[in-house]
């Protein structure tokens, strides 16, 4: 029997190596309307970043993503245009790499700061060291968006999903749902599409 | 079918032309930036496997035969998928005679399908049957193939023509023959 627990803890540390465990997006993480946690984390330039650093926002763009999923590396340059665009209305990105280093060599910090030059990224691109921020937001791929809104309760959830509806092709896209939804936020309406779902890469653990 | 897939050549080849061709190939579990970039162009040939869009891919979730079906959605770019697909080769060939035959649902990008997708089939010897689904819109079908889907990869729907159900999660080979029983019998 011992040995049988045994082979089974060592069947399961050999099988802990070679999966990576995804969590059932449906029942973790934050829906709508949750407060989201805010964060201290390391940003490509060396200092910590905290949405309570952002005194005059009006909400977030909290993105999970990485240099290493295709769907990520599609979606750099609109992650870029959407941080000029509602930065200066009080709606900055704030990218997170959630991988783990260890697991994904080309997501380390080194890395994200390669990539970040050679894309000219205008906004923080943090790394959840320790990988404790992305399971509590649910974030189960990249890219993996959270739109809060900051209000006097803490930052509320408010849309969680995809950039637009075409990762191919930009100007295909029909549906900007990342846009609609922060243009609503902004003239302070309902959001109609609050969540969406994408195809994306598994956050390495 | 045929028809579908002429259609599918024949509009790949139409998108080939606005397509980045890429140098070498990468490890497997990082991809370069160049070869997701969809906007450099250059001529590719017809890719080997049939390609889909929802609509065309859509009857494959559907069939009403006496077969169960394990439809397995991954990409060469997904560790996970990469680790289990074994499993389902194992299981596609010792379960041919029980009725069961095995669909890999690749959806890898367009730019990776010959540099990377038909090397990984060619090299590994895959036996199953692979397709290729290429379609943007994805939070239009994801729900058509299961209402619980988030959108994450490896997932398996097992169907037959009584019953089905989705996994949202990678498969040991013991796993998905405890999942395959249910269906069995």
């Amino acid at each position: 029997m011992k040995t049988l627990k045994i082979l089974g803890l060592f069947a399961l540390v050999l099988s802990l190596g070679a999966f990576t465990i995804t969590p059932n997006p449906m029942d973790d993480g934050y829906k709508i309307g949750d407060i989201a946690t805010d964060f201290s984390l390391k940003n490509i330039d060396g200092n910590m970043v905290s949405l309570s650093d952002y005194e005059d926002a009006k909400g977030f763009l909290v993105i999970f993503t990485c240099n290493t999923c295709p769907y990520a590396v599609a979606y750099e340059d609109r992650i870029i245009a959407l941080d000029q665009q509602y930065k200066s209305k009080g709606v900055p990105v704030i990218a997170i790499n959630p991988n783990n280093p260890e697991v994904q060599a080309g997501d380390s910090f080194e890395k994200m700061k390669q990539r970040a030059a050679e894309k000219g990224f205008t906004f923080p691109y943090l790394l959840d060291e320790g990988q404790e921020i992305f399971p509590q937001y649910g974030a189960t791929r990249t890219p993996h968006v959270y739109l809060l809104e900051k209000t006097a309760q803490g930052n509320v959830v408010r849309y969680i999903g995809a950039i637009d509806d075409n990762y191919q092709d930009a100007s295909k896209v029909e549906d900007a749902f990342v846009e609609d939804a922060v243009d609503a936020l902004l003239a302070g309406q309902e959001i109609e599409v609050k969540t969406t779902r994408a195809i994306g890469c598994t956050i390495k653990v | 079918m045929k028809n579908l897939l002429l259609l599918g050549m024949a509009s790949l080849i139409l998108l080939s032309s606005c397509r980045n061709k890429d140098g070498k190939e990468k490890a497997e579990d990082t991809v370069a930036e160049s070869q997701v970039d969809q906007n450099q162009s250059t001529k590719e040939e017809a890719v080997k496997f049939p390609v889909y869009d929802f609509e065309g891919f859509e009857p494959l979730l559907h069939k009403e035969d006496d077969k169960t079906y394990i439809v397995n959605f991954w990409a060469t770019w997904c560790k996970p998928c990469i680790a289990e697909l074994p499993y389902f080769e194992k299981v596609n060939a010792e379960q041919k005679d029980n009725n069961v035959e095995v669909i890999l649902v690749s959806l890898d990008m367009p730019s990776m399908w010959k540099s990377r997708l038909e090397p990984f089939v060619e090299n590994k010897k895959i036996e199953s049957e692979v397709v290729i689904l290429d379609d943007p819109k994805q939070n239009d079908w994801i729900p058509k193939v299961a209402e619980e889907w988030g959108g994450g990869i490896p997932a398996t729907l097992i169907y037959n023509k009584d019953k089905r159900s989705f996994y949202e999660r990678g498969f040991t080979y013991d796993e998905l023959n405890t999942e395959l029983n249910k269906f069995l019998n």
